[in-house]
């Protein structure tokens, strides 16, 4: 039965997005007071159940405790390239001549959920000298400008940009 | 010793804040300055709110600060996306000596 599931799936969604809220508001409120969890509680229920439907499209996936551990190292990952990508630019930005070399390449993506997507935009947003224009998510095509073109074309474009956040961010997100 | 290393960040932090700073006077067209300032100004203030963490610990203030990192990861991306994909829509050209537009080249051919 299809109506069935789908309320189903509805309602884990739910869960999931009121525990979300309320682990945010513990954590900025950061106190166990009973009036703080009781407000805290009534307010996530509120949002739970009027955007419980919007924030997550698979609410199952917050279950895998893989994807946990792949998060991890993505967030590793990220803060190494992140780091990188500063001492790349701020080099750049103190050079004298400025060497850049800037142009806008297109890239082919393995990703289809909105999630996957949006991830892998934000990490090349932050990652060396790229940054991230515009997604075509019929296509799987993600328009970059890169501020030291190094290949024009689109498969070697792909393979130097994104190759090795796409693995991980299909691990965690797709 | 906590106090020197919380220091130490924030120093850091301001450094890269006054490089993405110069970088937006610098650079020559509205695309190479996103680029600028989203990384050097996104890191930069992480390392400001990290310092504030090293600083309080895991407290009601350092558990804000690591909150606010999350946050500004989060959204600092999507907003320099945003600006992007705007500036291009509306016509704005890339820098004369820039390689390669190909989301120009694609549009033109859909149009």
């Amino acid at each position: 039965m299809p109506g069935a599931s789908w309320g189903f799936k509805k309602m884990y969604s739910k869960v999931v997005t009121f525990f979300v809220s309320f682990l945010i508001w513990t954590l900025l409120c950061f106190s166990l007071d009973w009036q703080h969890i009781l407000i805290g509680g009534l307010v996530s229920s509120v949002v739970a159940l009027m955007m419980g439907d919007m924030f997550t499209d698979y609410p199952k996936k917050w279950f895998h405790p893989r994807r946990y551990g792949w998060f991890i190292y993505y967030i590793l990952v990220f803060a190494w390239e992140c780091f990188k990508s500063n001492i790349d630019v701020a080099s750049r930005v103190l050079h004298p001549r400025l060497p850049i070399n800037p142009g806008i390449v297109k890239v082919k993506t393995c990703l289809k959920t909105e999630t996957g997507l949006t991830f892998l935009a934000n990490f090349i947003t932050l990652t060396p000298g790229t940054l991230s224009v515009d997604v075509d998510p019929e296509n799987g095509y993600l328009y970059i400008h890169w501020i030291d073109v190094k290949a024009q074309g689109l498969e070697e474009a792909s393979k130097i940009i994104i190759s090795k956040f796409e693995k991980i961010s299909k691990e965690v997100f797709e | 010793m906590n106090e020197t290393i919380a220091l130490i960040f924030i120093v850091v932090g301001i450094t890269f804040d006054l490089f993405g700073c110069i970088g937006l006077v610098r650079m020559p067209d509205i695309y190479n300055r996103l680029q600028a300032s989203t990384k050097c100004v996104t890191l930069g203030t992480c390392g400001i709110l990290f310092g504030v963490l090293i600083k309080f610990g895991f407290s009601a203030a350092g558990v804000k600060a690591l909150l606010c990192i999350i946050f500004l990861l989060l959204t600092a991306p999507v907003s320099a996306h945003a600006l992007a994909r705007a500036t291009h829509r509306s016509g704005v050209k890339l820098w004369d000596k820039s390689v390669c537009d190909k989301y120009k080249d694609d549009k033109d051919a859909l149009s």
